[in-house]
């Protein structure tokens, strides 16, 4: 082993790992005729695994219908996973059912893509707020004001419009009071679902400097879940990119960016618009042809077959496992063969 | 007998002049855009960025006359396609400018196209309106524009409906259709920003190859700068309904001098930041728009304000040959 891959292996055994997904899955039956008979699955989630250290932020990325908002769902068990594990700090999440699972729930918590939706339009920002610990008998209420107060200003918004209603604030506010209350009760995780992509451009940069900002001061661990990578990119310490429910690679930032190994990433990566003319000009794309095929009949071998441009005929055979090709950098891709 | 119609009142293809858009509502009136003014020339791509609720949407409705009238209204100015005023025409004139000499594309291609019609009846039916054709000329003409636009087996799939489309298809049939009358101005207002970043990548390769196929003139309507880099050749940046930067996109990407627009490239995540950079951020949010403006607009939110900004709305003035912006501290402003 090189010097520099000892390093990266003691930083890993240095961390702790807070929490670790072990071939999760999560299928949506699909149910046909007047007796709903079951008739086939949506694969939203199929097999994944991977790990989060205590205060990283985990990017999860890919296009729409990937599979990465069902995966952080599952995770903190909005729905119930058809398989594999989820251990929290120790608990398996999978298998907790009634109160205790109810009071794992406090620690963590969600943060919604869409702001307009996400909170009750006829509860006041102070209710809205203050439900997490009214729901866990945490506080009465005059400790209950207080504690809003100090969360309203923690996510930057004066205390005194606690009493206002949610269509009284601007996106970027209304996804600064969803942050509020996602940390009423001191959660260890937040899984972040898409947070700035209702946002507009110059409210972003805002919102994640305040995630930043918080993640310093409270030590929070992050699952950042977005489709826009070069913000991933930004605010991630590692990265997994998903294509149509399962992960294709995994590593660190740096990594991931400067030297993808799968073809999805690579044009994945291409894609991304970049802000100057110059470098656009010179830029040779990757031009994906085709769409994501359908979850409920993916393809037989590996996922991303039909629009790989290197497929091989065992690409349509077999399905590519996922390994990890050099420390810390995983990839399940036939043609991606590990260097350890 | 000199023919005093025939002079071209404009050389250029398109040239807004002072276009103001208001709407009467209930809460107030909401000035929309506010008097715009710019020019176009053929083979052109202009692109327009600016946050929601900054009138790039409404500037364009309001070429195409397609602002709902009440409670919008064109209050003034003009809007000259080759060389004739499109604001002074009737509304039976207007109908054989839309869809046939400049058409248009919108966010969302669910909601544009008709889900009981064939995708192909859809756009046979502006090839029978605007050129005359009949059913099989249309059809065949169909076939060959889906082709054009890089759907695959094109003649058979002129009878799909739009469900059986996927979304990147159905955008590209919607260009399909703005393009079936081979129209001189294609205004393109957020066509990707409904689609996913491959798909992206296949749309707007797809524009650049039919702008250098066609010679299209494009108006690329957009919150994404990067989208706008790789496309336009010139770029307006509109904040508050009003043009506040302008120029040749080299040079508003290198050279802002626009608060605003160097505040707006200044947020987004540069690849070569180290861990735990702190993006810049424009503090404060967008204005709205009721009530009439005094002041720089972005005065509120700028870092660079003096007291002249808060009630002289500064007028855009031409720094270098194409480059035009509103900024009374213009020559202190510099790229963060």
């Amino acid at each position: 082993m090189t010097v520099e891959t000892t390093k990266i292996a003691e930083q890993k055994d240095s961390q702790e790992v807070m929490l670790r997904v072990e071939n999760l899955k999560k299928y949506f039956p699909i149910r046909r005729g007047v007796f709903q008979r079951h008739v086939g699955d949506v694969k939203a989630v199929d097999g994944v695994s991977f790990d989060v250290y205590k205060g990283e932020t985990l990017g999860l990325v890919g296009e729409s219908g990937c599979g990465k908002t069902t995966t952080g769902r599952t995770i903190i068990r909005l729905y119930e996973p058809t398989g594999g594990r989820v251990d929290f700090m120790g608990t398996d999440m999978s298998s907790l059912k009634g109160e205790t699972l109810r009071q794992m729930r406090q620690k963590m918590q969600m943060i919604f893509q869409d702001p307009y939706a996400s909170l009750n339009p006829r509860m006041s920002v102070l209710r809205i707020v203050g439900e997490p610990l009214e729901v866990f008998h945490l506080a009465n209420r005059q400790e209950r004001q207080e504690r809003v107060a100090e969360l309203l200003e923690l996510v930057g918004l004066n205390p005194e419009m606690m009493r206002r209603y949610p269509h009284e604030f601007s996106g970027g506010q209304r996804q600064r009071i969803g942050l509020a209350r996602a940390l009423a009760l001191n959660p260890d995780l937040v899984v972040c679902d898409e947070p700035i992509t209702a946002l507009d451009v110059s409210i972003q940069a805002q919102v994640v400097n305040l995630l930043e900002d918080l993640q310093d001061r409270l030590g929070l661990t992050y699952i950042f879940i977005a489709h826009d990578l070069s913000m991933v990119r930004h605010i991630s310490d590692r990265v997994a990119v998903m294509y149509l429910g399962k992960i294709m690679e995994l590593t660190d930032r740096d990594t991931l960016y400067s030297n993808p190994l799968h073809p999805y990433t690579q044009a994945l990566l291409s894609a991304i618009p970049v802000p100057d003319p110059v470098i656009e000009e010179q830029r040779q794309r990757i031009i994906l042809e085709g769409d994501l095929p359908s979850p409920a009949h993916p393809p037989t071998g590996c996922n991303f077959n039909t629009r790989c441009s290197r497929a091989q005929d065992i690409c349509f055979e077999e399905e590519p496992e996922f390994v990890e090709v050099s420390p810390g950098h995983y990839c399940a891709c036939h043609l991606v063969k590990p260097s350890l | 007998m000199y023919d005093h119609k025939a002079k071209p009142v404009s050389e250029h293809l398109l040239e807004v002049k002072n276009l103001t858009t208001r709407f009467y509502t209930e809460d107030g009136i909401v000035h929309a855009v506010n008097g715009i003014s710019y020019t176009l020339d053929e083979g052109d791509t202009l692109g327009v960025v600016g946050e929601s609720g900054c009138g790039k949407s409404v500037h364009a409705l309001s070429i195409m006359r397609l602002i709902p009238q009440p409670p919008g209204k064109i209050e003034k100015g003009e809007v000259f396609f080759k060389g004739q005023d499109l604001l002074k025409l009737s509304e039976d004139e207007m109908r054989h400018v839309r869809g046939a000499k400049i058409a248009m594309v919108f966010q969302d291609p669910m909601t544009s196209l008709n889900p009981v019609l064939t995708i192909g009846f859809q756009i046979m039916e502006a090839l029978k309106l605007h050129q005359g054709m009949d059913d099989m000329q249309a059809r065949e003409r169909t076939a060959e524009l889906l082709d054009l636009v890089g759907i695959p087996e094109a003649a058979q799939r002129v009878d799909d409906y739009p469900h059986q489309f996927s979304g990147g298809m159905r955008q590209r049939a919607m260009i399909a259709m703005a393009l079936s009358c081979n129209p001189s101005i294609l205004i393109a207002d957020e066509p990707t920003t409904a689609l996913d970043v491959t798909i992206q990548a296949q749309i707007i390769e797809l524009v650049r190859r039919l702008q250098h196929q066609l010679g299209m003139t494009v108006i690329w309507i957009t919150h994404d700068l990067g989208v706008i880099a790789g496309l336009a050749h010139r770029v307006n940046v509109m904040y508050a309904g009003r043009i506040i930067e302008a120029g040749p996109v080299k040079d508003i990407y290198g050279n802002p001098r626009h608060p605003y627009t160097g505040g707006l490239l200044g947020s987004l995540p540069h690849p070569d930041d180290p861990p735990g950079t702190t993006l810049f951020s424009i503090p404060g949010e967008p204005p709205d728009l009721l009530g009439e403006q005094v002041g720089c607009p972005f005065a509120p939110r700028c870092t660079y304000k003096v007291e002249r900004c808060l009630h002289e709305i500064p007028p855009l003035e031409e720094l270098e040959p194409g480059h035009i912006v509103a900024c009374w501290e213009k020559d202190k402003v510099r790229k963060v």
